[in-house]
């Protein structure tokens, strides 16, 4: 079993605590001159996302987390499971909805993701920065508006909900930050 | 083309992490300190940070280094010091009077905003003073220093029965480990794994640290005296029901400055001081480190009745300068050093 000293905790260090993986958030050194020195560290659950605080006595040891970030390309949903594959060999694995979570809508076939692997099994998907997607659904907008100004919400083919400019028109590609979730730019396919 | 030397020296941050401007607050500010105790007709003194010897306190970590050299057939061992304590108690053994320094201490393990390996204790010691009588001095002090810059009410003493009653309900010469424990769960504390099941002295680190101490020295000196025996220390025991270990700490703005004692000057229970420390470092899987025999003999030979105290300068510079992290008030700390 691999551990980590107090002394090597840094933030986005690794590590299994009550038999979850977390990630070191904030860690900070506390000590009385005289007497015990203690590690108090913010950590956050890597299935939860929920972050909360611990504190160690420096010198121990905690265990460290079969934690991996791979690029994998999305494949398919089967309605239970995405389906994400290691282009170099092939492998594919399913995610459940905990571990893809608010990303889904993001997830268009073919785009490479990273996935954060725990022991070999999906814990979280993150989606590319930029994605491009086509606009299934949206109000007409003004003929001849290219300045902007306005927006309006549109829905993408993955179900997903941007505010894109009032010129911007059903069918079209567009650029979107999957980060805010703001539209960037008209794209071409 | 610049050669691979060349490229890692520019990638270098050669530049003091301080701004001048706090260097320049720092040199002005060890002047003040140096004028306070001229003042008052402290002598400065200058002791070896290395040491032929290393201490013993369980929660400390001195760095070790060898000699090599004329007289050393062997090279010989020897410890940077963690503070100036035992070569300044022989120099008041041998007569010295009251004496202060400025020293650069050094502690293995100790990193974070608010520690750093290396640093700057001012230390001093006061003949036939008591702690209360130097907690007034160190109030003085610490006021000539920060009155540019900080606006502190009257400082505030309290014992550290008083401190645990007044902030947990608690009784900490009586109490036991699990009601530290049921205590700290109560103030949202996640007990800490292998705490020990016997020893309050880390429990009640833990709740000061954790619980208390960021509430202490809010816009004023807050001193808290009479400590419980198991966290003596150097300082001397007064032998009331529950016995007292006449020792202070000085807290502002939520962060610790100084440690202070009236100081212990018998010899035979120094030793069994060093013993018991000795016992419980083999017993915890720590190093054994040979005691300082030079501060046994010199106690024995007679230390004078005095108090003193050891006050962290970085710390306190970091306060007059409105910093938050010790690193800023550093030219050069750990990273860059």
């Amino acid at each position: 079993m691999a551990t980590y000293s107090t002394s090597e905790f840094k933030s986005g260090l690794k590590i299994i605590l009550d038999g979850d993986p977390y990630a070191i958030v904030e860690n900070e050194f506390v000590k009385p001159g005289k007497g015990q020195a203690f590690n108090r560290v913010k950590v956050r659950n890597l299935k939860t996302g929920r972050v909360v605080e611990r504190t160690f006595k420096s010198g121990d040891s905690v265990e460290a987390a079969d934690i991996m970030e791979v690029q994998m390309q999305y494949l398919y949903n089967d309605g239970e499971f995405w389906y994400f594959m290691d282009q170099d060999t092939f492998e594919q694995i399913g995610a459940d909805t905990n571990a893809v979570g608010d990303s889904s809508k993001w997830l268009k076939e073919q785009d490479v993701c990273q996935v954060m692997l725990w022991n070999g099994t999906p814990l979280s998907v993150t989606p590319p920065n930029f994605v491009t997607m086509a606009i299934t659904e949206t109000d007409p907008g003004l003929k001849g508006d290219t300045s902007g100004g306005g927006t309006k919400p549109a829905t993408l083919e993955t179900g997903a909900v941007v505010r894109v400019p009032l010129f911007v028109q059903s069918g079209e590609i567009i650029k979107v930050d999957t980060r805010t979730g703001d539209y960037v730019s008209r794209a071409k396919e | 083309m610049p050669t691979i030397d060349e490229h890692a020296e520019r990638r270098s941050h050669w530049a003091p992490v301080a701004a001048l401007e706090t260097l320049r607050l720092r040199a002005r500010l060890l002047t003040v300190v140096r004028a306070f105790f001229e003042a008052r007709g402290i002598m400065e003194v200058d002791t070896p940070a290395l040491s032929g010897a290393g201490v013993t306190d369980l929660h400390l970590t001195s760095f070790e280094t060898r000699f090599s050299g004329p007289g050393s057939c062997r090279s010989r061992r020897l410890y940077l010091q963690t503070s100036p304590e035992y070569p300044m108690k022989r120099l008041l053994a041998a007569g010295s009077g009251c004496i202060y320094q400025i020293a650069k201490v050094f502690r293995n393990g100790e990193l974070g905003r608010l520690h750093n390996p290396e640093f700057t204790l001012l230390e001093w010691y006061r003949l036939d003073f008591d702690h209360h009588r130097l907690m007034d001095e160190v109030a003085e002090l610490v006021a000539v220093l920060l009155q540019d810059f900080q606006v502190l009410a009257v400082p505030e003493r309290v014992s550290y029965a008083e401190i645990f009653q007044r902030y947990l309900g608690l009784d900490p010469h009586r109490v036991g480990i699990a009601e530290l424990a049921s205590c700290g769960k109560g103030q949202g504390l996640q007990i800490p794994p292998g705490m020990p099941t016997d020893d309050p002295a880390p429990w009640l680190d833990l709740l000061l640290s954790h619980c208390i101490a960021p509430r202490l020295g809010q816009e004023r000196l807050t001193f808290i005296f009479d400590y419980p025996v198991s966290q003596a220390a150097l300082a001397r025991v007064r032998p009331e029901s529950p016995p007292v270990a006449e020792r202070f700490e000085l807290y502002l703005n939520g962060i610790e400055l100084a440690n202070g004692f009236h100081e212990l000057s018998d010899s035979a229970e120094q030793r069994r001081r060093f013993q018991r420390d000795q016992q419980a470092r083999l017993a915890q899987g720590l190093p054994k480190i040979s005691w300082d025999k030079h501060l046994l003999a010199a106690l024995t030979a007679g230390l004078p009745d005095c108090a003193g105290v050891a006050l962290g300068f970085d710390r306190l510079l970091m306060m007059a300068a409105g910093k938050s992290a010790l690193q800023e008030v550093m030219a050069f700390p750990l990273e860059q050093a």
